[in-house]
């Protein structure tokens, strides 16, 4: 009895000081917030300029190349909400005499919690900061879809050989100079493509040049650790559907955390070699008293 | 003394529960293929909301718990040098290798691509070390693969009467396993505080009495006291079926541990919730305040049943506090991935048919291998005459 007592109190120990040691230099190595790359390029949507023709949802369906949704009525093409046919949507939202459009579709993070979820990053921010999925490397485990905060990433449940559909900004047309097509088709430039640093100045210059009009705040420049798609708006953001994070991203706790306990994989090899250890110790010990009984 | 050595049960394999459990395997087995054909919207009740379902909530993340058995035991028994008490060893190292293996199965059948799963293991250089969810895979599918070796002693022991390649192999093993079983440790440490990482990322939509930086360890610490609370039943319910001689010395002699392990949960728990400022959900978020106490009193109350009985613990006493045990583990997991997960208003999940039809297939092959094993190989001790098991 004592000398288990002893040997579990000597094993919380070793366990102890091996997390604590693994956990003391990561924490400030990770607590480093991310920061867009230097090419990054994004979207701004002011909601004092949208007129909800829905021109962009049109115009991202074919840029897509997405199958109409007609399955409300089996005749329109009629989206109710981001699916998988739909990457980009205009909703209203109308309240005593309020009301505003609003644009929904990938935001493009800073610090993306799908491509920090991925297994082998089949979501990733690759050129100019864009969040992209690689069919190739993606085996339908709907991670992203748990850890998106805006529940973008939608999956093809219909298929039997499913894909990830989640708006690319266009990257195929970007790729080729061109820019995404709801930035394209829209009549009034409620949405703006551009490079992330000008679209959040351009922000800035509109709220001061019109002191009033809107919230004071840019949804995304530090919301959950900041969007390349940037928002500006008459009405409270939560009222359009935008989640109230902190500035933190999502993915930050976790990258701590994971980070801190696997750092160069030393706890595991630790752990490993004290149990192993132990255990050779106990198997001398026990046959030194019993004689050998394995 | 009851006998130390492992002995197989023996007996007919095909019986009416043998059957009853073969006839459910196969109903699974063909909604599972079914599922296959028609794509997952069609078979489940999954959707962009509710992306996972009981097969990741209650067949992988609560099923590996219930199936740390092994790990458990391997960690009481041989880093606390209880080694004179292997007799439990194998049963648990046997439940743990099929709860382990069904919930690979399990994933198999949830995921949209299971064709592509093999590009995990081999994308070295394309791995996310950010991901949670990598981490349990590499570390599952390894360990289904250690927790068989951990167990071949059993098949060897067997085959060694005929082969005598077996029986060199098996000498070998016995050499050799101390560093598997080492891994068997080590790898359930690993991706069992990694279950808890994987959700940890569902962030501001898991709701905040389960969300904390605590996650990885609140899941590893009860996955150790749910793989012991296995242990405590299995033994108790094979001693009945089989007519063996129990094995609970050891299992009594390790309750004080794991009254500790059970406190602690509870401690952690609370503690940081005080501490982050969130006490006004302890009684403020309706339902879910009432399953949180739920969960935590099905850790604190089998403690202190479990302390209460320090030295003249009951069997009775030891099976209704690992009831609760396994329970409260088990609604623990099942909440934080399923209940406590809120996507956002107009979402709804519940399984269809063919996911609890599917989930009871798996739950009734682990039964029925179990019980054919145990039949033909050496792995439950403390025999009595095998007529006494024809049941």
């Amino acid at each position: 009895m004592d000398r288990t007592r002893r040997s579990f109190l000597k094993g919380l120990a070793i366990a102890g000081t091996s997390a604590a040691a693994a956990a003391v230099p990561v924490v400030s190595e990770a607590s480093q917030a991310r920061h867009a790359p230097e090419d990054a390029v994004g979207m701004l949507y002011d909601t004092t300029r949208c007129i909800g023709c829905k021109a962009c949802v049109v115009a991202c369906h074919e840029a897509n190349d997405l199958p109409p949704d007609n399955r409300t009525d089996a005749l329109h093409d009629q989206p109710q909400a981001l699916n998988d046919r739909t990457k980009n949507i205009i909703k209203l939202y109308k309240e005593e005499g309020r009301r505003s459009y609003m644009k929904q579709q990938c935001m493009h993070c800073i610090d993306p919690a799908c491509a920090g979820a991925c297994m082998i990053g089949a979501l990733q921010k690759r050129e100019h900061g864009i969040v992209t999925w690689d069919p190739n490397r993606c085996i339908g485990c709907r991670y992203c879809q748990v850890a998106c905060p805006y529940s973008i990433p939608k999956f093809e449940w219909e298929s039997t050989n499913p894909r990830i559909v989640k708006c690319e900004l266009c990257n195929h047309r970007i790729k080729d100079g061109g820019i995404p097509a709801c930035c394209e088709v829209c009549p009034r430039e409620a949405v703006v493509y551009g490079k992330y640093t000008e679209l959040l100045a351009e922000a800035k210059r509109r709220q001061a040049e019109h002191p009033g009009r809107y919230v004071d705040k840019i949804y995304g420049e530090h919301d959950g650790g900041g969007t390349q798609v940037l928002y500006l708006s008459h009405v409270p953001f939560e009222k359009l559907g935008l989640p109230t994070l902190g500035e933190k991203s999502v993915p930050s706790l976790n990258r701590t955390i994971q980070h801190g306990i696997y750092k160069g994989m030393i706890a595991p090899a630790a752990l490993y070699a004290v149990m192993g250890g132990v255990m050779l110790r106990n198997r001398k010990k026990n046959r030194d008293e019993e004689g050998g009984d394995a | 003394m009851s006998g130390h050595k492992a002995t197989p049960v023996g007996g007919p394999l095909l019986t009416r529960t043998t059957g009853t459990l073969l006839a459910i395997t196969l109903v699974g087995a063909a909604l599972a293929i079914w599922r296959f054909a028609v794509g997952l919207g069609p078979s489940t009740g999954l959707s962009d909301g509710y992306p996972w379902g009981i097969w990741i909530a209650f067949d992988v993340v609560t099923g590996t718990a219930l199936a740390c058995g092994g790990y458990a035991m391997a960690l009481l028994v041989y880093i606390f040098n209880r080694g004179k008490y292997h007799g439990l060893v194998r049963p648990a190292l046997l439940t743990s290798a099929l709860g382990y293996s069904v919930a690979a199965i399990g994933i198999i059948i949830d995921v949209g691509k299971p064709w592509y799963i093999w590009r995990i293991p081999v994308s070295v250089g394309k791995w996310n070390l950010d991901s949670a969810l990598l981490e349990v895979a590499l570390c599952v599918m390894t360990y289904v693969i250690v927790l068989w070796i951990e167990l071949s002693p059993a098949f060897l022991e067997k085959w060694g009467e005929k082969s005598g390649l077996a029986r060199g192999l098996g000498a070998f093993m016995d050499k050799a396993l101390i560093w598997f079983i080492a891994l068997g440790m080590v790898l359930p440490t690993m991706h069992q505080s990694s279950l808890g990482s994987v959700i940890m990322l569902a962030g501001p939509r898991l709701h905040g009495l389960w969300h904390t930086g605590w996650l990885p360890f609140l899941f590893l610490v009860s996955c150790i006291a749910m793989g012991y609370a296995v242990v405590v039943m299995e033994s108790t319910l094979s001693s009945r079926a089989f007519g063996r001689v129990r094995e609970d010395r050891m299992l009594v002699s390790l309750s004080n541990v794991i009254a500790f392990v059970l406190l602690v949960f509870v401690a952690v728990r609370l503690i940081d919730l005080v501490v982050t400022g969130k006490t006004a959900l302890l009684f403020g978020a309706g339902g879910l305040s009432a399953l949180f106490w739920v969960e935590m009193a099905l850790f604190l109350v089998p403690a202190l049943m479990l302390l209460a009985g320090r030295g003249h613990l009951g069997i009775g006493t030891m099976f209704r506090a690992a009831l609760m045990i396994v329970f409260g583990g088990a609604m623990y997991r099942f909440d934080a991935y399923l209940v406590a997960f809120n996507p956002g208003p107009g979402w709804a999940y519940f399984p269809s048919v063919p996911e609890i039809v599917i989930t009871l297939g798996l739950v009734a092959m682990e039964i029925l291998v179990f019980i054919v094993l145990v039949k033909s190989f050496p792995i439950l001790s403390g025999t009595r005459p095998a007529a006494a098991a024809t049941k």
